[in-house]
């Protein structure tokens, strides 16, 4: 009997199409535009002005607080302007567009395929060049990373989990990755494991990758204090929590952090990029996306720089195919549908799905018949069919009270509903405003 | 026999004891409540709209009862009839507030503003707008999908199928506020309803720099400062990209009209301009409304004079 989480969960159809095609280096192209808020937190502050020459590897935009990340050039080049530019959700926000010239490295950096396992760094040394170099969670959340390895004091940390579930159908990129960069991953594990002074790490990974599973079990042998836990295939596993009950049977508390109960997880993707950082000096300037869909000639994962438009990896999988009907930035469960595909891609892009029309149509909404489906789904023990009509309502007060914080908005509700109740669209409202309520009564 | 009227004798001295009790228990008890509370909320219109900032029209009289001054409260619904009725009973001298009403500060119909991509998830203007920009190009403007008409209560709203803007029915707008809170762009604006509702007003919110604003919508406000320069009364200020008149300081001149070169000023309720300027106000020689880029010399205080007898309703764009 292979392991889950508690409570809850789907099994949507996993159409990992692009699960063999190997990680390709997409095209430098002639021009990148990188936002400065590409994570959690306070945007960063840029430090270069137009007309500036920059190369790879250089800090264009620097960290404005704690939550913050730090932001490099991915191309070599010069500034041709830092202007407000379309995100992925439409609005504008400032952006550093590069005009690419060469592809010329920062000196440090060793750009070699020449694999580095020893570890150097002291624990210090490796929480601030982690924040240096501008990593965050790669899983889609893109909290920065250097925050969830400072323990706040008079805790601590027991474990680290690596999140090399995948949930989310149609993605592959943590998956090639594991194939791909296996050693790597573990290095980085280790690195992480000295940063957080932890003597255990735990991969969890889904059996729809026995292959993943099998060469990351065979790698390990070589690593102390790792261990590869096969985990049954179930949505959302790759949620913080959920990956915590799955594999250490541990249940943190409502508004609590997985440090609560001595956990720290970061995803398989931050292993690789930390790896980077440490030894070879190379900030987040590039990771791997999935850009897949049925009708799509060519599903495929690609290591792309950050700021590179989502159009040129659309190009580079075979164009787009005549009936797309949405792109998903992200996968089919999480990701947000995009309004252009000139917005660039970035630290959080984990994957593009081309939807084909007749899949994407929304279904009629009809009345709630009070199936009990939703809850049943729910991870977090909550009850999507009663937020969703306080939320409606606007009765934010029962909507703080019945936990709506607590929801991770994996959309496992409006998946299962029935009566096809876009459950999570106000749940995610009522949620925002609450949250709105409650930093301001601090 | 005797079992009956003992019930009827036991049943009456409970009645009477327990009337005894309640009578001192409510004397005891007692809570005094203005009696003018009641006689204010009668004069109120009992729409509980919220509109004048307190929980209903009850709590609306409460807080008036209880005021020393009544000078800042307001009843948008019953307007200055109402409120000097009130400030008669609680013998208090009221000054009569401008009347308001709600404006659509957006022109983005479908014509002006293409769209750009196409919006399929909940019906609400809030869910769309914590997604993302919207279905234009621009990130400021209506959304379309009528959360504002939902919130009126007074039907005095409706959703323009053509345009795909909401439309604000004067007559029935009783300048609750329930529209403005209500929309997630902060687009519905409360302004003086002004002389025989005679209003100019920006119908735009886009903040973007012109070029962009211009791409987007036609008819945006490209922050050209044309506007201003010309406002003899400085009652155009320019923030932003975006222009905003004082509707405290216009004196509804409609100089500004004129000068915007993206339409993006609106004037409601004028009659229409006079070929000739005002030097000889001629009330006979109107043009049709739609020349009415032409560059008119008036003199604001000649407008209304001239046209008195001619009041006509432009339409609510």
């Amino acid at each position: 009997m292979l392991k889950t989480f508690s409570i809850g969960g789907i099994h949507p159809a996993e159409n990992k199409l692009s699960a063999d095609s190997a990680i390709q280096a997409l095209p430098i192209p002639q021009m990148v535009s990188i936002p400065i808020s590409q994570h959690i937190g306070a945007p960063a502050t840029p430090v270069v002005k137009k007309n500036d020459e920059v190369k790879v590897g250089q800090l264009i935009a620097k960290s404005s607080g704690f939550v913050s990340a730090n932001i490099h050039s991915s191309v070599s080049g010069k500034v041709f302007k830092v202007d407000d530019i379309m995100d992925a959700s439409g609005f504008r926000r400032t952006s550093i567009i590069i005009k690419v010239e060469g592809d010329e490295w920062l000196e440090h950096i060793d750009r070699s395929e020449k694999l580095l396992t020893e570890i150097s760094a002291s624990k210090e040394e490796i929480i601030k060049r982690v924040g240096d170099a501008g990593i965050v969670g790669l899983g889609g959340a893109t909290f920065p990373a250097h925050v969830k390895l400072s323990v706040p004091p008079g805790k601590t940390a027991e474990v680290l989990i690596i999140n090399a579930v995948e949930c989310e159908p149609y993605l592959t990129s943590d998956h090639r990755i594991m194939l791909e960069k296996g050693d790597e991953v573990l290095v980085g594990t280790q690195i992480l494991m000295k940063a957080l002074e932890v003597n255990k790490a735990i991969i969890g990974i889904e059996n729809n990758k026995p292959d993943a599973i099998a060469h990351l079990t065979k790698l390990a042998t070589n690593y102390e204090g790792i261990e590869i836990c096969p985990l049954k295939t179930q949505y959302p596993q790759g949620g913080e929590k959920q990956l915590i009950s799955a594999t250490i049977k541990r249940e943190v508390p409502s508004g609590a952090l997985p440090i609560e109960v001595g956990a720290v997880v970061q995803n398989v993707g931050t292993a690789y990029a930390v790896y980077e950082a440490i030894q070879k000096n190379k900030p987040l300037i590039e990771r791997v996306a999935t850009i897949t869909g049925k009708s799509l000639k060519n599903p495929s994962n690609w290591m792309f720089r950050i700021g590179t438009p989502v159009k040129d990896i659309i190009e580079a999988a075979g164009g787009m195919p005549e009936d797309t009907g949405k792109i998903v930035g992200g996968g089919p469960m999480m990701g947000k549908a995009l309004s252009s595909v000139d917005v660039p891609l970035t630290k959080g892009s984990s994957g593009l799905l081309l939807l084909p029309r007749e899949e994407t149509a929304r279904k009629a909404t009809k009345a709630c018949i009070r199936c009990g489906k939703c809850v049943s789904v729910c991870p977090m023990g909550l009850e999507p069919y009663l937020l969703m009509v306080c939320a409606d309502q606007k009765n934010y007060e029962r909507l703080e009270k019945d936990a709506v914080m607590d929801c991770i908005e994996c959309g496992s509700c409006s998946y299962t509903c029935p009566a096809h109740r876009p459950l999570l669209d106000y749940i995610r409202l009522g949620k925002g405003k609450v949250g709105q309520i409650m930093r301001a009564r601090k | 026999m005797s079992i009956i009227a003992i019930t009827i004798l036991a049943l009456c001295a409970i009645g009477v004891t327990a009337a005894i009790i309640l009578y001192f228990v409510a004397q005891k008890f007692k809570v005094y409540e203005d009696p003018r509370i009641d006689e204010v909320e009668e004069a109120l219109p009992a729409a509980n709209c919220g509109g004048c900032g307190y929980p209903g029209c009850r709590g609306f009289a409460e807080a008036l009862v209880k005021a020393d001054d009544i000078s800042n409260f307001n009843c948008p619904v019953g307007g200055a009839a109402v409120m000097s009725h009130v400030g008669a009973l609680l013998g208090h001298e009221v000054k009569a507030a401008d009347p308001t009403v709600a404006v659509v500060r957006c022109n983005g119909t479908c014509e002006n503003r293409p769209r750009t991509n196409q919006y399929d998830g909940a019906t609400s203007c809030s869910i769309s707008a914590s997604l993302y920009s919207g279905e234009t190009g621009c990130q400021h403007g209506c959304l379309g999908l009528g959360e504002c008409v939902e919130a009126c209560n007074f039907d005095a709203m409706y959703m323009d199928e053509e345009t795909g803007l909401p439309v604000i029915i004067e007559d029935k707008c009783v300048s609750c506020g329930a529209c403005v809170t209500a929309c997630p762009n902060n687009i519905i604006e409360l302004r003086k309803k002004g002389p025989k509702s005679r209003r100019i007003f920006v119908s735009c919110v886009n903040k973007d720099k012109g070029a962009i604003a211009k791409k987007a919508c036609d008819v945006a406000c490209i922050g050209c400062r044309k506007c201003e320069k010309e406002c003899p009364f400085d009652a155009i200020v320019v923030e932003n990209n975006l222009a905003y008149i004082d509707y405290n300081k216009c004196k509804l001149c409609r100089k500004c009209v004129v000068v915007c070169p993206t339409n993006a000023i609106h004037e409601l309720n004028f009659p229409p301009r006079k070929e000739k300027p005002a030097a000889k106000p001629d009330a006979k020689t109107v043009k049709p409304a739609a020349a009415a880029k032409t560059e008119v010399k008036d003199a604001p205080k000649a407008e209304p004079k001239a046209n008195d007898s001619k009041e006509e309703t432009s339409d609510n764009k």
